[in-house]
């Protein structure tokens, strides 16, 4: 209840201590987000040296000794089809960075387009948007995606089109938490103040409401790339993926359909799913870090 | 120091009908400390005063100058970072800071309710009123028959003048006014010897607020327990308390009667709240205070008020004031009346 | 006083509120279905696929029939799919099929329909969704209203960490690990199928039991990895909660600390936690059909993989549309079950 009230003269007469030092101070006490992004930076470094150093050849079948287990020449083992599993995960993670990127900005910004809009100019388009996004959310996406995909000559199936169908059915997230957003900004005084002072609708929505809602819209994106990611994986494992490339559901899907574990080729499978938990793991928490630092009622946990 | 020992020295001057009785509630150097990220603070410092059955109490002050920490920690619900430093608060003879968990949760209702702040809010959604009732008593008396504890619970609501029907009612289906009588119902079920009330009238209209407080005035007759009445509207609590209690800064630094509290007020503090009051001869000119409330992480050096007082001396910046008990039984802590105990 | 009395003459009106809510879920069920029909309908028919003929061009090289009869297999096989019919006839004849749980013939399994196909290994994910969803839903709520405990012992509030930990672990994966180390190295589990091999289905104990050791990794995936996801909402909505001033009353109230935990924190914290089991069951389901299939066993989730091989498109669709079907039907149950355990809800 009556907790101590600061005196905003106190924390004025400390000093402000320089922007770096203020992030990595933020960061020692969002754990989750600096181990997040930690690990994110470790994948990075990886592909970005893997792809300059190794020969991404060798991630395609038929370029190496089959089905080694890891030694110093293939430090992730090889597999059934004579691909360096290595590379395969060099090529794979970039390509799997591609597709999430794309697929997550591409959401974002439409999330971010209809949310505004719906929010904005309210009335029958907000309707209209609200409805499309409450019948489509229960529909379980990624089955709809199994339909677009299997539709597809396999021959279309690339990393592109996969890209495609993830946001083909991956808007309504952001519409909806991008539109809540706007909504309770748009009640806020100075958006007011603004409409008052004879400020169009544009300039409100880029100079008033936009920078504020930059910390959800970041958010969000991490959220919608999580999301394509994580599609795409589904689909790839399913068999769906763009059967040639070395996506890493794809991996997965080839080991289990050679009974990988089974006849005890055991790196094949597991290493890509290692490579996927890192992957999911550091959007998770940097997902969790960032809605900490969007809605600071969450900022409450210890 | 001590404003309850020196308090019993000058008791023949306590009107005659109180001071036949012992204090029912003793508080004895009550503190407490906050442990922030930007340091110590002192929500509680050397609190002491005494109160009798059937006396009522009104505490009042700034937000933050420590009276809702105060009714907390006498129901031993400060929560981290906030620590009970010392002190003690007896009830009858049993020190509720001596007693183990179980022992403090059994005198909680039992011993010294708690009327809370937002009624709005403290009731669960989704649990009939009866059945919150219900589980108040059963966990202080597991063995009463279930057709006592109704009849108790009953009779609870017939006192705050509720109809026996809202028994089986939810919370969301009762008015502020209702709601907050429910939680008064629910305060006195185990006829506590003190009914702490923290702003039981903040969030309701005008007309609402008399009735909540005269709801309270007359349960408290019935029980005959001694009231704390915590709050900043000091119009309705003149109406109904019989000694006001100021505080500041975490310290009580003044208590006198009602009466003379509005006459008379002694505390440069005291005054100045009550020269803010609105009143038929100031129409128009509202009086503030100047100055702000002091940050608790930062108290000023000497007596913390020293910087908003128009009568401060050199030695105020300096030496703290300790509590002085004046001719007539009121309790100032300022250095105007050093030496006038 | 205000003293009040119960409304009583209410009651007509109330009951029209709650006509009128139930209707209105009934009619967004039914735009749900009937959207995820269309796009089920239109979206191979855009591509330019064509199902029948890969099928048959398939069996006209294996088989050896002439490319002349093959066109016209194709031809009568499209007659008898209705595919040589106008569009919106197709449409029309779909939707009404649709509403019949007729999703056609399967392509591979001919003369099988896919209804038949679904009917056959419908139990065997209902039972492995069941018990994990339900498992999960329990551990995951109570270890995260523990964990945002305040007055919870710190090893007790811990447990949930490791959960926690493994909250981006898709339940593929985690099948796959521990395929690999329960399955593989450890050896204590079986590596998949619904049953041993050479083991005939019976009544007996020893069948159950292996039956049951066949469904262990399976239900695990699905577990561990979704415990976390309620760990993280239930611990947020538990923080809300404790500060809320009910919680804070009750123990003014002098209540036992398991009493309070269990009316009047968990009760309130499950609240949009049941909303939240309503949104997820998508989720769920698809990743439970996926760890089926990964493991063999002859559930839903076999047969979409099975499906997806063969190119047996009408499976496939058929799937795809049951389970959505399914997914927002179990969705409205929830939505129509949820103002039994919220008052609020009820009058309003």
């Amino acid at each position: 209840m009556s907790t101590i009230a600061l005196a905003p003269s106190v924390q004025a007469s400390i000093e402000r201590p320089g922007k770096l030092v203020l992030v990595l101070r933020y960061l020692r006490r969002n754990k989750g987000l600096a181990v997040g992004l930690l690990i994110l930076f470790g994948l990075v470094a990886f592909t970005v040296i893997g792809l300059l150093t190794v020969n991404t050849k060798n991630a395609y079948p038929l370029s190496v000794a089959l089905k080694k287990p890891p030694s110093w020449k293939y430090p992730f083992g090889t597999d059934f089809f004579g691909r360096d599993l290595l590379a395969a995960m060099v090529v794979g993670m970039w390509q799997t960075a591609f597709i999430g990127v794309l697929a997550g900005g591409l959401g974002t910004f439409i999330g971010v387009v209809l949310g505004f809009t719906s929010a904005y100019f309210g009335g029958w388009i907000d309707g209209t948007i609200r409805t499309v996004c409450q019948v489509l959310a229960p529909i379980p996406v990624l089955l709809i995606q199994v339909v677009i995909a299997g539709s597809l000559d396999k021959r279309d199936v690339t990393i592109v089109t996969m890209a495609l169908i993830v946001v083909l059915l991956a808007w309504m997230g952001p519409t909806l938490v991008i539109r809540a957003q706007v909504l309770t900004m748009k009640e806020r005084q100075f958006v007011a103040v603004a409409k008052l002072s004879g400020v169009g609708d544009l300039g409100i929505i880029f100079k008033e409401i936009l920078p504020c809602l930059l910390p959800f819209i970041a958010a969000a994106f991490v959220a919608q790339v999580f999301v394509a990611v994580f599609a795409a994986f589904y689909l790839a494992v399913l068999g769906l993926g763009p059967l040639r490339e070395p996506l890493l559901g794809n991996i997965i899907w080839a080991a289990q359909s050679q009974g990988a574990i089974f006849n005890g080729w055991w790196w094949w499978p597991i290493i890509p799913s290692i490579a996927m938990i890192l992957i999911l793991g550091s959007l998770a928490l940097i997902n969790m870090g960032l809605d900490e630092l969007a809605n600071p009622r969450v900022r409450r946990t210890e | 120091m001590n404003v309850t020992l020196v308090h019993s020295a000058v008791q023949p001057h306590v009107p005659m009908s109180i001071a036949a009785a012992e204090p029912v509630l003793r508080v004895r150097n009550l503190e407490v400390t906050y442990y922030t990220d930007s340091g110590r603070a002192k929500a509680l410092d050397n609190v002491s005063f005494s109160l009798k059955a059937g006396e009522k109490l009104g505490m009042v002050g700034e937000s933050g100058s420590g009276k809702s920490t105060l009714a907390l920690a006498m129901m031993r619900m400060i929560k981290p970072p906030g620590r009970i430093e010392g002190g003690q608060v007896l009830v009858g003879d049993t020190d509720l800071m001596a007693l183990d968990q179980e022992g403090m949760r059994k005198a909680r209702l039992s011993r010294i309710a708690y009327i809370p702040q937002g009624a709005m809010n403290s009731l669960n959604p989704v649990m009939r009123i009866g059945a919150q009732m219900i589980d108040a008593v059963r966990s202080h008396l597991p063995d009463e028959p279930k057709p006592a504890v109704e009849a108790r619970c009953k009779r609870a609501l017939q006192s705050v003048d509720l109809d026996a029907g809202v028994f089986r009612m939810y919370a969301h289906e009762l008015s502020g006014g209702m709601k907050q009588r429910v939680c008064i119902a629910i305060g006195i079920l185990l006829d506590p010897d003190v009914i702490i009330a923290d702003e039981p009238t903040s969030a309701l209209d005008v007309v609402t607020q008399r009735q909540v407080m005269e709801t309270i005035d007359n349960v408290q007759k019935a029980i005959n327990a001694a009231v704390i009445l915590i709050g900043h509207d000091m119009g309705l609590m003149a109406q109904f308390v019989d000694r006001v209690a100021v505080m500041y800064a975490g310290r009580l630094v003044e208590m006198s009667s009602v009466r003379e509290m509005f006459t008379d007020p002694k505390h440069p503090y005291s005054r100045a709240l009550i020269r803010s009051l609105p009143s038929l001869d100031n129409k128009g000119v509202f009086q503030g205070i100047p100055g702000l409330a002091p940050s608790l992480l930062r108290l000023p050096t000497g007596c913390a008020f020293h910087p908003r007082c128009d009568s401060a001396m050199p030695e105020c910046s300096t030496a703290r004031p300790e509590a002085q008990i004046l001719p007539g039984g009121r309790s100032v802590t300022c250095h105007l009346f050093d030496g006038e105990a | 006083m205000q003293a009040r009395t119960i409304p009583t003459g209410k009651n007509h009106q109330e009951c029209s509120v709650t006509l009128r809510f139930i209707i209105r879920r009934l009619v967004f069920l039914v735009l749900v279905i009937w959207a995820a029909s269309t796009i089920v309908f239109f979206i191979p028919r855009l591509s330019n696929r064509n199902a029948l003929r890969e099928r048959f061009g398939e069996l006209a090289r294996t088989g050896g029939f002439s490319p002349a009869d093959l066109e016209k297999i194709i031809a009568s096989m499209q007659q008898q799919f209705g595919l040589d019919r106008p569009l919106l006839e197709q449409y029309w004849q779909y939707l009404h099929n649709v509403v019949r749980f007729d999703f056609g013939y399967s392509l591979y399994r001919y003369p099988s329909t896919v209804s038949d196909l679904i009917a056959q290994s419908l139990p065997w994910t209902i039972g492995l969704l069941l018990v994990s969803t339900i498992l999960s839903f329990i551990i995951g709520n109570l270890l995260g209203g523990i964990s945002a405990w305040p007055r919870a012992p710190r090893w007790m509030r811990s447990i949930a960490t490791p959960f926690v930990l493994l909250t981006g672990v898709p339940p593929v994966i985690m099948a796959i690990l521990l395929l690999f180390f329960i399955g593989f190295k450890l050896k204590w589990l079986p590596l998949g199928g619904a049953y041993s091999v050479g083991q005939v289905p019976n009544l007996s104990w020893g069948f159950a039991l292996d039956l049951l050791r066949h469904q262990i990794l399976p239900a695990l995936s699905l577990i561990l990895g979704s415990v976390g996801g309620w760990v993280l909402s239930m611990r947020g909505m538990g923080i809300t909660i404790q500060g809320e001033d009910y919680v804070n009353f009750a123990e003014h109230k002098g209540l036992t600390a398991g009493r309070i935990f269990r009316d009047y924190y968990m009760r309130n914290a499950l609240l949009p936690q049941v909303t939240g089991f309503a949104l997820a069951l998508g989720t769920v389901v698809t990743s439970a059909i996926i760890v089926e299939g990964l493991f063999g066993l002859p559930g839903i989730g076999t047969m979409l993989n099975l499906a997806i091989r063969a190119n047996d498109f009408p499976t496939i669709y058929g799937i795809v549309l049951f389970i959505t079907i399914a997914v927002a039907v179990l969705m409205t149950i929830v939505e129509f079950l949820y103002p039994l355990l919220d008052p609020r809800v009820r009058q309003s």
